[in-house]
């Protein structure tokens, strides 16, 4: 964090975010910037507000105040004076297009085959032509291990293979970068480690990626900043192993105590 | 009996027979109910005064069929209108603009506030308000354009509209919002999102009481005899009142009414069944996208559930 940052290759750039929810302020002011490439994960205990940042990163919820810009472009605004206005829907649709995002709970289309959920959004939402996305949907689930489950059903399959499903869902837009929400807190422990070693080779192809994560032990491994966060602020960041095994702060010291 | 085996039970250890409990009462009481079906259906049959060859003769009548083929096409001819009313109105209903939510609203609370029937002459009487429709030079005879079975279709199909929404809502509802937000996230607009993605999920919740709307409306279709729009009920009430056959006719459509419901509910039955099947897979009650997911396999394999 010595060197001055280019624009160009910051990848995330959040600055002075507040979001609240009603009289509830779930983020206090956060900074936050990941560059190009870069892995960063979001440690802290539950209600910290990891997930709203990484949901204000897609403007799946709109901040309350401050910025949040994706390779250099305002998300969800558009600055003009001194103010921000809020971009119509088609516009933050298109901005989403870059940005992909796995969740907590898969959310893949019930009705639609691993290959259809894979293949939909780059043939309704960019008209690209359905035999160029097919081939890239199986070259995408044969990259996640699944491309003999191609024709199965979300129903058919397991969490964890649902999961990865979900991962080549969203790396089929050809994003920029990737946000994962709890990407494996609901899977079974077994199956927890495919989805993680699909992560760990993107990271390794140069994803830029944004994880909240209870994993400490990918934390460690693929990370290039941790970042730990408690009530709404970031609390310190830093290289996974600072941060991990000599935390400067008592409240991250108290949370790893406890997962660790 | 086995030795050494406790006289208090009784019971032999090989493959004791079970005997079920006995429902006397069940029995007695079909007795007697058949018993007075039977003697009502003899008061019916042996009345002189009611024409038995007439009715079943007037049944393949053809003017009945005609009635008979516009209430069917009038039944249908709604519920397809009032469906894509009723989706429209949904929509609006759940939409973020404040207009056309209050817009459904009102729709919707006008609609389903009013009687149908009243609906029905409201429409038929147009022209005592408003004698033509147009706008400047251009301009039609309002009982040219609504005749007796345009009026009939357009308060039908108005009004089914209004409980068709209520029914799309609940369906909409029904849809995991994570589904709207990983749709969001590719970059979906809402209407290719509830197009592609919340339709198609929120039909399987859709299709069953809409079959109840289906067989409901049926039967309302019957008021409107009252414009004298030419269906079944029009056809049967006007024979009738020629030839002094008013009850043989009342029964007539009354038959045909009854065959047309039963076709319709045993095609709703068979609906719902299809949707019913392979519910129960995995542990404790299925949540709702659990079920969904279940309907929506195409072989509905019962496989045990890997993840919980």
């Amino acid at each position: 964090m010595t060197a001055p940052e280019t624009p160009a290759t910051l990848m995330v750039d959040v600055t002075g975010v507040h979001k609240s929810f009603g009289s509830l302020e779930v983020l206090k002011g956060v900074d936050l910037k990941v560059r190009s490439g870069e892995v960063t994960s979001l440690l802290g205990p539950s209600g910290s507000g990891k997930s709203t940042l990484l949901r204000c990163l897609n403007h799946l919820e709109r901040v309350t105040s401050g910025s949040v810009r994706i390779d250099g472009q305002l998300v969800g605004y558009r600055a003009q004076g001194d103010k921000l206005y809020e971009l119509r829907e088609s516009e933050v649709a298109q901005q989403r297009r870059d940005v992909g995002m796995v969740f907590q709970r898969f959310n893949l289309f019930p009705h639609m085959t691993a290959l259809q959920n894979v293949m939909e959004a780059p043939v309704r939402v960019r008209h690209e032509a359905k035999r160029t996305v097919s081939d890239r949907a199986i070259a995408l689930l044969d990259r996640v291990g699944l491309a003999d489950r191609a024709h199965h059903y979300p129903a058919q399959l397991s969490g964890g293979q649902q999961q990865r499903v979900a991962i080549a869902r969203a790396l089929a837009m050809q994003p920029k970068m990737m946000l994962f929400d709890e990407p494996t807190s609901a899977l079974d422990p077994e199956l927890v480690g495919d989805v993680l070693d699909v992560m760990r080779k993107l990271a390794d192809d140069g994803m830029t990626m944004v994880v909240v994560t209870h994993e400490i032990a990918f934390a460690r491994e693929v990370c290039d900043t941790l970042v730990f966060m408690d009530d709404g602020c970031i609390v310190e960041s830093g290289k996974p192993r600072d941060v991990l095994s000599n935390p400067q702060h008592a409240r991250t010291r108290a949370f790893l105590s406890k997962v660790l | 009996m086995t030795e050494g085996q406790p006289a208090a039970t009784g019971l032999a250890l090989t493959s004791p027979k079970v005997v079920p409990v006995r429902h006397w009462g069940q029995w007695v009481g079909a007795a007697v109910v058949i018993g007075l079906v039977v003697l009502l259906i003899r008061a019916i049959a042996s009345n002189e005064v009611i024409q038995w060859g007439i009715i079943g003769e007037r049944l393949t009548a053809s003017a009945i069929l005609d009635g008979l083929g516009i209430t069917i096409w009038l039944t249908i001819a709604s519920m397809l209108l009032g469906l894509v009313g009723g989706v429209v109105l949904a929509v609006m209903r759940l939409s973020t603009n404040g207009l056309l939510r209050t817009m459904s609203g009102a729709y919707i609370w006008l609609f389903r506030g009013t009687p149908v029937l009243v609906q029905i002459l409201l429409w038929f009487n147009l022209a005592l308000f408003f004698p033509t429709i147009g706008f400047g030079d251009f301009s039609l005879n309002t009982n040219d354009l609504i005749t007796p079975f345009g009026a009939a279709l357009l308060a039908l199909a108005l009004n089914e509209s209004a409980y068709m929404a209520e029914i799309v809502r609940a369906g909409i509802q029904s849809v995991d919002s994570g589904q709207v937000e990983a749709a969001e996230a590719l970059g979906m607009e809402k209407t290719l999102v509830m197009r592609r993605i919340v339709l198609p999920q929120a039909m399987r919740v859709i299709i069953p009481p809409t079959g109840n709307e289906l067989v409901t409306l049926l039967k309302t279709t019957s008021l409107v005899a009252v414009i004298g729009a030419g269906d079944l009920l029009t056809k049967a009430q006007a024979i009738g009142a020629v030839d002094f056959t008013r009850m043989e006719m009342l029964i007539v459509a009354s038959v045909w009414y009854i065959v047309l419901t039963s076709i319709f509910t045993y095609g709703q039955m068979l609906l719902e069944r299809r949707f019913q099947r392979g519910h129960n897979t995995g542990n404790g009650r299925p949540t709702l996208t659990s079920r969904l997911a279940a309907n929506l396999r195409p072989g509905r394999v019962t496989t045990p559930k890997v993840n919980r």
